[in-house]
């Protein structure tokens, strides 16, 4: 029930699988058309995940990177190339790849809990009875620490607070993929550093495969194994992926002096500052 | 001198801000803040000067109406006292109508009831129609919400029949029915759909995409997505359709029974102008405005209970 299996280190994942990705993202293009004229966000990206893998997307503004999120996750059909998750093509949106929304889409006429009950019940209608329902729900909202107001409804918590219960609520449906887009790009910095060391605490303890997109350069290095950092758009790519070879669990304060993490980041930013420069921001 | 890059990157550094939006954080405060408010532990207040208070409030809003009341029924006394005054001055409604006013229940026989019994009449009639009205106006507008085909096909026709007055129905409904009853039932049912389905349909229109995302992440199916996001989520705007409908139905049944004949407090109207009673036909209307008041109030309760608040009350 709440014992769930521990997912043991991701090598052991990828070497039952030997040459098979877990999550390919495989010559994905996104064309939109709107009144007749096409605009191409994405072209050509291609990148393949680990199991257990934090990966994180940054880039500027209007790159599309929610646009590429929102293919993983089903919302948005792909113009060409295909999203596999383990070797099987996903083409709409499913509880194997949950997504935490930028703006925590909180259903406000329900409660905290009944928010998570919600996708614990379409989830785990028939596998689990409604007491194991119940349990799983209260767990999950304790993952987050949001047992003390499961009662209240999501406009008498604060914005923090929200997205905690939007995270409590993907994680509850199991996700293969974990999917944030922008998860905490409306929270002030205090209330982000908490939800980042929660979300890394809840990564090291659960094991998930988990894609992040952000705008934030040391909450990109802080929390994920790699760093995918796409080039400006109309029709961005993946620019470069950056390897983030620091030991968990990490802690900000030690990081900051660690010339590993300063690499990174300086990395990141010559990415996006130098190279490719947000064109209306330098104007 | 223009900033180089470099030092862009370096003053983003120092300050630590996001890449993007500079502009999220004035927001983030006035986020965090309600929270750190709320956390404090609520104030005891004394219970006496709040005793005082919710007492200087109801004063405050019962005096100026029974002023402004008092005043006009002193006008329009004066106004009718005169011998060749066309309608009765308020004494003589108290003194003709008498037991109109003080006992509406009474029972003496066939037609002489009181006007409590025939509103409840008039009330059934409203709640059939009204309820039919409801239940049929909502799952049109959503459909007419949701399909884009549904939308084109039937708006136009919504739209030019929603302009016909009710009374224009009831020859028809006469004609179909053969009985005056359910034809006063169709009159409503008639009258009050157009503004439910239509304030269905824009509340459905208007379900943020992020509940859509939300359905669509969870695979809830069209009976789940119906119950759990579409109704609610619309809610306020269904119960803004419904308070336009139930006005519209009290409108239409006193007409509708001055037709129609029976029981209802619309036929009483139409057999007291025959028989020149205006007294009774003033006290009347007075119980009409009260009983349409309560109405309206009764349905934007609901949906103020229903929507958590979230209807314009």
């Amino acid at each position: 029930m709440i014992a769930r299996i521990e997912p043991t280190l991701h090598t052991e994942a990828v070497a039952t699988r030997p040459g098979r990705a877990f999550l390919k993202i495989d010559h994905v293009r996104k064309v939109f058309r709107r009144a007749g004229i096409e605009s191409e966000v994405l072209s050509e990206i291609d990148l393949t995940i680990e199991k257990g893998e934090f990966v994180a997307i940054i880039g500027h503004s209007g790159c599309g990177k929610s646009t590429l999120l929102n293919l993983i996750a089903g919302l948005t059909p792909v113009t060409s190339g295909a999203v596999l998750l383990e070797d099987r093509e996903v083409n709409s949106p499913g509880p194997d790849r949950a997504v935490v929304f930028q703006n925590h889409s909180l259903l406000p006429w329900l409660t905290v809990y009944d928010n998570v009950r919600l996708a614990v019940d379409k989830v785990f209608g028939r596998a689990k009875s409604k007491a194991e329902r119940h349990e799983w729900t209260l767990h999950n909202l304790g993952l987050v620490q949001m047992s003390h107001a499961i009662d209240k409804r999501p406009g008498e918590i604060s914005g923090g607070m929200k997205q905690r219960v939007g995270i409590a609520r993907a994680l509850a449906m199991e996700p293969k993929v974990l999917l944030m887009d922008e998860p905490f790009g409306a929270l002030d910095a205090l209330t982000r550093a908490h939800l980042q060391d929660s979300v890394m605490q809840i990564h090291a303890r659960l094991g998930n495969t988990a894609i992040m997109i952000t705008h934030d350069v040391d909450e990109a290095v802080l929390l994920s194994d790699r760093i995918v950092m796409m080039t400006n758009g109309p029709a961005a790519k993946i620019g470069e992926i950056l390897d983030i070879r620091l030991e968990r669990p990490r802690n900000r304060l030690e990081l900051v002096s660690d010339p590993a993490y300063i690499a990174a980041r300086e990395a990141v930013l010559k990415f996006l500052y130098e190279r490719h420069r947000f064109v209306e921001a330098a104007a | 001198m223009s900033i180089s890059p470099a030092r862009a990157a370096n003053f983003n550094e120092v300050t630590n801000v996001a890449v993007e939006r500079p502009a999220a954080a004035p927001r983030e405060i006035a986020q965090a803040e309600p929270a750190v408010v709320r956390s404090l532990p609520p104030r005891k207040a004394s219970l006496l000067p709040a005793i005082m208070k919710k007492g200087a409030g109801v004063v405050a809003s019962v005096v100026p109406p029974l002023l402004v009341l008092t005043l006009l029924l002193v006008i329009w006394e004066i106004a009718c006292s005169g011998p060749k005054a066309t309608l009765p001055p308020p004494t003589k409604i108290w003194s003709e109508a008498r037991d109109l006013i003080v006992s509406p229940f009474f029972n003496l026989g066939a037609q002489d009831i009181g006007l409590g019994w025939r509103v409840l009449t008039s009330l059934q009639r409203v709640a059939i129609g009204f309820g039919l009205s409801a239940v049929v106006g909502v799952l049109l507008g959503a459909l007419v919400g949701q399909s884009q085909w549904a939308m084109r096909g039937l708006d136009p026709i919504f739209q030019v029949l929603r302009t016909v007055p009710p009374l224009a129905w009831l020859p028809i409904s006469l004609a179909a029915f053969r009985d005056a009853n359910p034809s006063a039932i169709f009159v409503i049912f008639i009258t009050a759909i157009w503004p439910v389905i239509i304030n269905t349909a824009v509340g459905i229109r208007n379900i943020p995409q992020d509940y859509r995302n939300v359905a669509a992440v969870l695979r809830l199916n069209h009976a789940e997505f119906l119950w759990r996001i579409m109704i609610p989520s619309a809610a306020p705007y269904i119960f803004t359709g419904l308070r336009i409908g139930i006005g519209l139905s009290w409108l239409a049944i006193v007409a509708a029974e001055m037709l129609t004949g029976g029981v209802g407090i619309g036929f009483f109207i139409w057999d007291a102008w025959n028989s020149s009673r205006l007294a009774d036909i003033i006290v009347a209307l007075v119980y009409i405005g009260v009983v349409g008041f309560v109405l309206d109030r009764c349905v934007a309760m609901i949906g103020n209970l229903a929507t958590r608040g979230t209807a314009s009350a």
